[in-house]
């Protein structure tokens, strides 16, 4: 009996010991690991894939999958880019440009967000094109643009730099010792968390993943649903691009490359469901760090980042067979 | 070779799971060539003597044994082996693939040729032709399963276990979702398997066809075996009494509600669908149970759906105490006071992975939000949440371990429960019941037919499809039966018998004629 409370234990918590040992032997090999600048450096990394997480999880839970976001905060950070760079800069997208207060490229980067978004939702929720090939069709199509974008005279297709001093600050200042970003991602979080958990449309969000039919008759717009969950994913994948740019003061059409997939993964280790109405903010939450402490730590190290394929491979495959385990114990 | 007048033989078997003893020392003894039933309530533990049986489970104690022999089942493919099949409750056919291909599945026909295995078609087809005649069944092999009705899927699945080679055909509640025709259609193959000397597990909560279909009738409650009687010598109310463990003089409640006035009113209501409901117009008065009855593909579910909202209307006019109301989608018919119980439970009922108090709340709190604000804050007081949930799971003596619970893992009874909580939560005026009983257990039924009549006697409207015909002359004021989409007329009183029904079921002409 008592072995198998243990066994219970393991089972119910393994994403934290799973978590713990990784930090542990990679302390173990170069303890300098454990310093306050490394940690926070693996929370900064993380901001922006907290973002596209939680995106993506309010979009799971509702039965859908979002597959633009990668590409989504690609052209985020192009975009924002684009409207951040100094007025001296030799080779300013927008040549005649005057300088512009620091909301106005965060703000424009989260619309074209949203409106990607919302032509996510309509494609899906509308056409009823299956999530995954429509996320497919798109992803292209905002990559296809996004290069055209940058292929515009004078930039001719170069990486963006040149960025003001306050943009540049977005990414890599702090207050009270804590990074601008990851206020953001907190700030983020907390409000996934409060409309999930706390009000009727997160209430509905669940209900529509749980089961779109039974929703309906519940009197529930399964359509405003998947609208507003495919626009706040869009919203926030923009956001998550515009932050990149700001952190690394460049950005180009290949920006954050297949985080989509990352995102998807982080929330299903994270014990969302693909079948919809599951899943939670803290889970998600964890899925991201642990791949980021996978990334930062390996590199930590000295492993070659090929290896970090490997293990984030296997450990979304150990997760998951475990998660199904449990499912076939409780039955 | 055989030393044993059973067939199957399961000596006390015990299975626990945590905080439920499911099964105690429970014994079951079948007899080639005949029909065993297998009764209790929900939650009496028949699916999970089932499940030992069929290998899903393996029991903590005791023993079963095939012809005198003891075997270890240890999963269903093991099971099929030995000569045991199951006709689950719900049907899982690859409805993309042919009949024949479903009836082989798994052990397709072939010939070897080049090392490769060809399918054999010739095999494949005549193989199918041979059970079906033997069955006495026409139905082509090469049409596909999505072409079918779930009442074929069901005789497929059938002609699958006794193209096998079963001796134990295991049917879990096989004519829940049949007609009174195709039922007829299943007793007769049943007969025919039983002359092959196959036994039958005959799992249903129809006292009327077990009394009709069985040799043998075990009774189970609360994990427990009552007995085993022979059929012949058994009737409903000692039935009735051994599954509740108590008498129950009435299957129905007396009734002492009077309809009142005219409260709902729908004129000419006609489907976008040209296959489905014309010019229907019926009224229903306050304090009144309206019954509807009809045939499988009558339209009386459609015809419902679309006063809900659910499905579009060519034409018709709905109205509610006299004034018109515009009804395009469910939230406008909850605003009006409407409830929908549907048919299918599992598609368009539970939320699944969703907890006891979600599934409670989804449509109260979305119509009345206000109501479960923190203050004057619009964000959930889980609490306020809770107790609701927790008023109806005792009104309705909801058995669930905790609110928390998924819905999913609760039985049918329970499940159907905490959806009438559901709605009576959103104090509905005008309550339609879909089915509301199918697949549940005597003493839920009761307790349903009972929040009928109280909410009839509380003047509200109840309407109630029902393909169970003594529940649909027991509790309807009068019963509007509906043939092919068109209403073939409204009974009354007197006028209400078995025959009348089943006649204005099975063609609307007559009414028409009978007007004239």
């Amino acid at each position: 009996m008592k072995s198998k409370n243990m066994s219970k234990f393991l089972m119910d918590n393994i994403l934290y010991i799973c978590l713990l040992l990784m930090i542990v032997i990679i302390a173990v090999i170069s303890p300098s690991f454990i310093s306050v600048r490394v940690l926070s450096d693996v929370l900064i990394q993380s901001a922006p894939k907290i973002l596209l997480a939680m995106g993506m999880l309010v979009v799971i839970i509702a039965g859908g999958m979002d597959m633009t976001v990668g590409r989504l905060a690609g052209l985020g950070a192009v975009v924002s880019g684009t409207l951040a760079q100094q007025a001296t800069y030799y080779i300013k997208f927008w040549p005649s440009l005057p300088e512009l207060p620091l909301i106005v490229p965060v703000v424009v980067s989260i619309l074209v967000g949203m409106i990607s978004g919302f032509i996510t939702g309509v494609i899906i929720s509308k056409l009823r094109v299956p999530a995954f090939l429509a996320g497919l069709g798109l992803q292209l199509i905002i990559y296809g643009g996004t290069l055209l974008f940058m292929k515009k005279a004078p930039n001719n297709s170069q990486p963006l730099a040149g960025y003001r001093t306050d943009f540049t600050t977005f990414g890599t200042g702090s207050v009270l010792g804590i990074n601008y970003l990851i206020i953001v991602a907190i700030v983020v979080m907390v409000v996934v968390f409060v409309i999930l958990n706390k009000t009727t449309l997160g209430k509905n969000i669940y209900a529509t993943g749980g089961n779109r039919e039974a929703a309906k008759v519940a009197g529930i717009n399964v359509f405003k649903i998947d609208m507003f969950v495919y626009i706040l994913s869009g919203a926030l994948a923009a956001l998550a691009g515009c932050m990149l740019a700001a952190r690394t003061g460049s950005a180009n059409a290949g920006y954050a490359e297949g985080y989509e997939m990352d995102a998807i993964a982080s929330c299903i280790i994270g014990g969302a469901s693909f079948t919809g109405g599951i899943g939670n903010v803290p889970g998600a939450l964890l899925g991201v760090i642990i791949f980021s402490v996978i990334s930062y730590g390996l590199t930590f190290v000295g492993l070659s980042s090929y290896w970090q394929n490997i293990v984030k491979g296997l450990i979304i495959i150990v997760s998951v067979a475990l998660d199904m385990r449990k499912y076939a114990s409780d039955k | 070779m055989s030393n044993s007048e059973y067939v199957l033989e399961a000596v006390e078997l015990t299975k626990t799971f945590p905080g439920v003893k499911a099964l105690d020392k429970v014994s079951l003894r079948v007899r080639p060539g005949t029909v065993h039933a297998l009764m209790g309530e929900n939650g009496a533990g028949k699916s999970t003597l089932m499940k030992c049986i069929y290998g899903i489970y393996s029991p903590d104690e005791g023993s079963i044994s095939m012809n005198g022999q003891q075997v270890h089942i240890t999963s269903p493919r093991n099971a099929m082996d030995l000569g045991i099949a199951m006709i689950h409750q719900e049907l899982h056919p690859v409805r993309p693939q042919t009949v024949a291909e479903n009836i082989f599945l798994g052990r397709i026909p072939y010939k070897k040729a080049a090392g490769v295995r060809w399918v054999d078609k010739a095999a494949l087809i005549n193989g199918t032709k041979k059970v079906f005649e033997q069955l006495g069944l026409d139905i082509d092999p090469k049409q596909k399963v999505a072409e079918l009705s779930t009442s074929y899927c069901q005789l497929i699945e059938i002609a699958r276990s006794v193209s096998i080679g079963a001796k134990v055909v295991i049917m879990d509640e096989p004519t829940s979702s049949l007609t009174e025709t195709e039922t007829e259609i299943l007793f007769r193959i049943i007969r025919q398997l039983k002359a092959e000397n196959v036994a039958i597990i005959y799992i249903s909560h129809k006292i009327d066809e077990i009394l009709q279909i069985s040799d043998e009738i075990t009774i189970m409650r609360d994990g427990q075996n009552v007995g085993t009687w022979l059929a012949s010598e058994m009737t409903t109310d000692m039935i009735v009494a051994r599954m509740v463990g108590r008498e129950m003089t009435d299957r129905f409640p007396h009734k002492k509600h009077t309809p009142g006035k005219d409260y709902l009113k729908v004129e000419n209501f006609t489907s976008t669908n040209p296959h489905s409901f014309k010019n229907v117009s019926f009224t229903v008065r306050k304090g009144e149970i309206f019954g509807i009855g009809g045939l499988v593909g009558s339209q009386r579910s459609e015809l419902m759906e679309a006063l809900f909202g659910l499905h579009s209307v060519a034409e018709g006019k709905v109205s509610i105490d006299g004034k018109e109301v515009h009804i395009k989608q469910p939230v406008d018919a909850i605003k009006n006071g409407m409830a929908l119980l549907t048919e299918d439970r599992r598609k368009t009922g539970i939320i699944g992975p969703a907890s006891i108090t979600d599934n409670t709340l989804v449509v109260e709190q979305n119509v009345n939000s206000k109501r479960y604000y923190m203050g004057s804050l619009p964000f959930i007081d889980n609490g306020k949440r809770n107790q609701d949930a927790q008023k109806y799971v005792d009104m309705l003596r909801t058995k669930t371990p905790t609110l928390k619970t998924a819905i999913k893992t609760l039985s049918g009874g329970n499940q159907q429960k905490v959806l009438l909580g559901r709605w009576l939560l959103t104090e509905p005026d005008i309550l339609i019941l879909d089915e509301p009983t199918r697949g549940i257990d005597v003493g839920a039924k009761y307790e349903i037919y009972e929040l009928m009549e109280q909410m009839a006697q509380n003047g509200k409207c109840v309407i109630m499809i029902s393909s169970e015909m003594p529940e649909l002359m027991g509790m309807s004021d009068r019963i509007m039966v509906m043939c092919e989409g068109h209403k073939s007329g409204i009974l009354e009183g007197p006028e209400v018998t078995d025959e009348k029904i089943m006649l204005l079921a099975s063609t609307f002409e007559a009414g028409r004629e009978e007007k004239k």
